[in-house]
């Protein structure tokens, strides 16, 4: 426990004063029950306005669950806790007015759409969205993917960087991305990273799900979580040098299973 | 307003514009009830209508060889709240000619009709007919629509039909094609249909793969709202080696609307395959929820889902 103590002191090395501003994002206690079974327990913490927060956890730790919760997904209602989102009580909300309030999630497996074409995806109607410079963003061809439909045409990868472009186009106060790099080839993670630190430089926020730590690298601070509990919290390097440790901080792998080969 | 003119103000409601009755590089024919309003043929085609008191009788020659450049509009429908109209048309795409028959039925104002078609289709060896059927009802339904065909498709020969109905109410639709495909022919049967109120949809397509590597595939798409009900058989057979066939129907269902989707497959020879899948329900949730994650409310999120369903 002293080693999680002393990692939860951590301050944040990338710049973002957490203690100078307001939270955009505070989470309170939030706890979500299966059953008997604690899917998250009593969570706290705090994303700030313009921070990447990387959330870094094994399988089944609970890290969709809360992204989940936070967009208002069916079936995904907190069972206890608090959400404040821009000064406003988010869980009151419908997840379309959580959107409109700035919140969006781009999915670990993005849905596809007969008939709706990339065009229509990423500009929804609005005609001030110009979708050809975030398609370029992520690294696909405006010329050849505008008209093409998002549907089972494109490959795994090709549908997440739509996914990452509808994200930019929508210019989000925060972006919950859940595996952002998962289907992407290796050459082209640099591409997502660029698209991170694009809705940054756009004025969001983002929430980085992710196992990938050359990805988890670019957050300004980063947390684990074990079995439904943020288990360490602080600067992205030292995060990741946990989360890489043999087995769970927290249970040694006892609760969660996570002990590595 | 005369009878033509009704009908074709309305053929933009199925993608068409009325200036392609006075192009005389567009060949066409239309039909009010039993009679026959307009036509025109062009090199290469043989049209050959007649009317009489009970239907329109015809038959299309596509002759051999020829390429039908501009499509051929064929043009039906009622322009009267009631009445009835038969329709009884040979088509037959001769060796090698490839055409595109473009089918508008228009029934802008009917309320209580009848309309029929029964259609024979001949498509040779080596020739291609691209056959698009598009309806337009008014909002009233209360028709009965019965567009029948039976098709054979030569040696090495393709056709491609698409049947659309997505706008107005159509009151009870009965569709009933048969297709027998020789060997290295192609057929490809699309349909999407927007039902509302009580609309009574019937779709029975049925494909059989007689040829060697023979190739089919049905693919239906069906929306209902309100009361509308919808009953979907799809039926593909093999008979020969290397014949593949594939039957994809899915029906999105809302309101009180209810629907059954029967697949049939058969196979006949051990080098055959047949495949299927079908989908009844409501609107994808995850594609719901994608959408709405980005703003767009419920109703909007259906909406743009529906509409590229049926695109």
């Amino acid at each position: 426990m002293n080693r999680l103590s002393a990692c939860m002191m951590q301050t944040c090395s990338k710049g973002v004063v957490r203690t100078m501003t307001v939270p955009l994002l505070d989470i309170r206690t939030l706890t979500f029950l299966v059953g008997d079974q604690k899917i998250l327990d009593r969570l706290d913490f705090a994303i700030h306005p313009m921070e990447i927060h990387a959330l870094l956890g094994a399988n089944g730790s609970g890290k969709t669950t809360l992204a989940y919760i936070l967009m208002g997904c069916d079936g995904y209602v907190p069972t206890a806790g608090t959400v404040m989102f821009k000064g406003t009580d988010l869980l009151s909300l419908k997840m379309y007015e959580r959107a409109k309030l700035g919140l969006t999630l781009a999915w670990q497996e993005p849905a596809r759409f007969e008939g709706v074409t990339i065009r229509e995806y990423l500009t929804l109607g609005r005609a001030a969205v110009n979708p050809k410079p975030a398609l370029a963003q992520v690294g696909l061809d405006p010329d050849r993917y505008l008209n093409r439909q998002v549907d089972k045409s494109l490959s795994g990868g090709e549908r997440h960087r739509i996914e990452l472009a509808s994200v930019l186009c929508m210019k989000p106060a925060l972006a919950i991305l859940d595996e952002p790099s998962a289907g992407i080839d290796m050459l082209s993670i640099n591409h997502i990273i660029n698209v991170i630190r694009a809705i940054k430089d756009n004025g969001g926020a983002v929430l980085l799900i992710t196992h990938q730590e050359e990805v988890a690298a670019i957050a300004d601070s980063a947390s684990q979580l074990c079995n439904g509990r943020i288990v360490c919290s602080g600067d992205p390097a030292q995060v990741i040098e946990h989360f890489r440790g043999r087995t769970c901080v927290r249970c040694d792998g006892e609760v969660c299973g996570y002990v590595r080969a | 307003m005369s009878e033509l003119e009704t009908l074709i103000r309305v053929l933009p409601m199925v993608g068409a514009e009325p200036a392609i009755l006075d192009d005389e590089r567009i060949a066409h024919v239309v039909g009010q009830g039993h009679r026959v309003l307009s036509r025109r043929s062009v090199p290469g085609l043989d049209l050959d209508i007649e009317e009489t008191p009970d239907a329109i009788v015809g038959k299309m020659t596509i002759r051999a060889g020829m390429v039908i450049e501009q499509p051929i509009h064929m043009c039906f429908g009622l322009a009267h709240p009631t009445g009835s109209q038969n329709i009884r048309i040979d088509v037959v795409v001769e060796e090698r000619a490839t055409a595109r028959v473009l089918s508008h039925c228009l029934f802008p104002v009917a309320q209580a009709a009848r309309h029929r078609m029964q259609a024979t289709i001949d498509i040779g060896p080596g020739a291609s007919l691209t056959y698009s059927e598009g309806h337009y009802h008014g909002p009233h339904g209360g028709m009965q629509v019965f567009p029948h065909a039976s098709i054979r498709i030569g040696k090495g020969a393709r056709y491609f039909s698409d049947f659309s109905l997505l706008s107005g109410s159509v009151g009870s639709l009965d569709i009933d094609y048969l297709v027998e495909v020789e060997e290295d022919g192609i057929v490809e049967l699309a349909a999407k249909i927007f039902a509302h109120g009580t609309d009574h949809i019937t779709l029975k397509e049925a494909v059989i793969l007689r040829g060697e590597r023979s190739r089919g595939l049905i693919k239906t798409r069906v929306v209902l709202e309100g009361e509308a009900c919808a009953d979907i058989t799809g039926i593909t057979e093999a008979h020969a080696k290397g014949a593949r066939g594939h039957v994809d129907c899915m029906e999105i269902v809302q309101g009180l609307a209810h629907a059954s989707a029967i697949p049939i497959v058969r196979v006949f020879h051990p080098e055959a395959k047949v495949t299927h899948e079908a989908a009844i329900g409501s609107v994808d949730k995850k594609e719901l929820e994608t959408l709405m994650a980005r703003g767009l409310s419920p109703e909007q999120a259906v909406e743009m889902i529906v509409s590229g369903i049926l695109r």
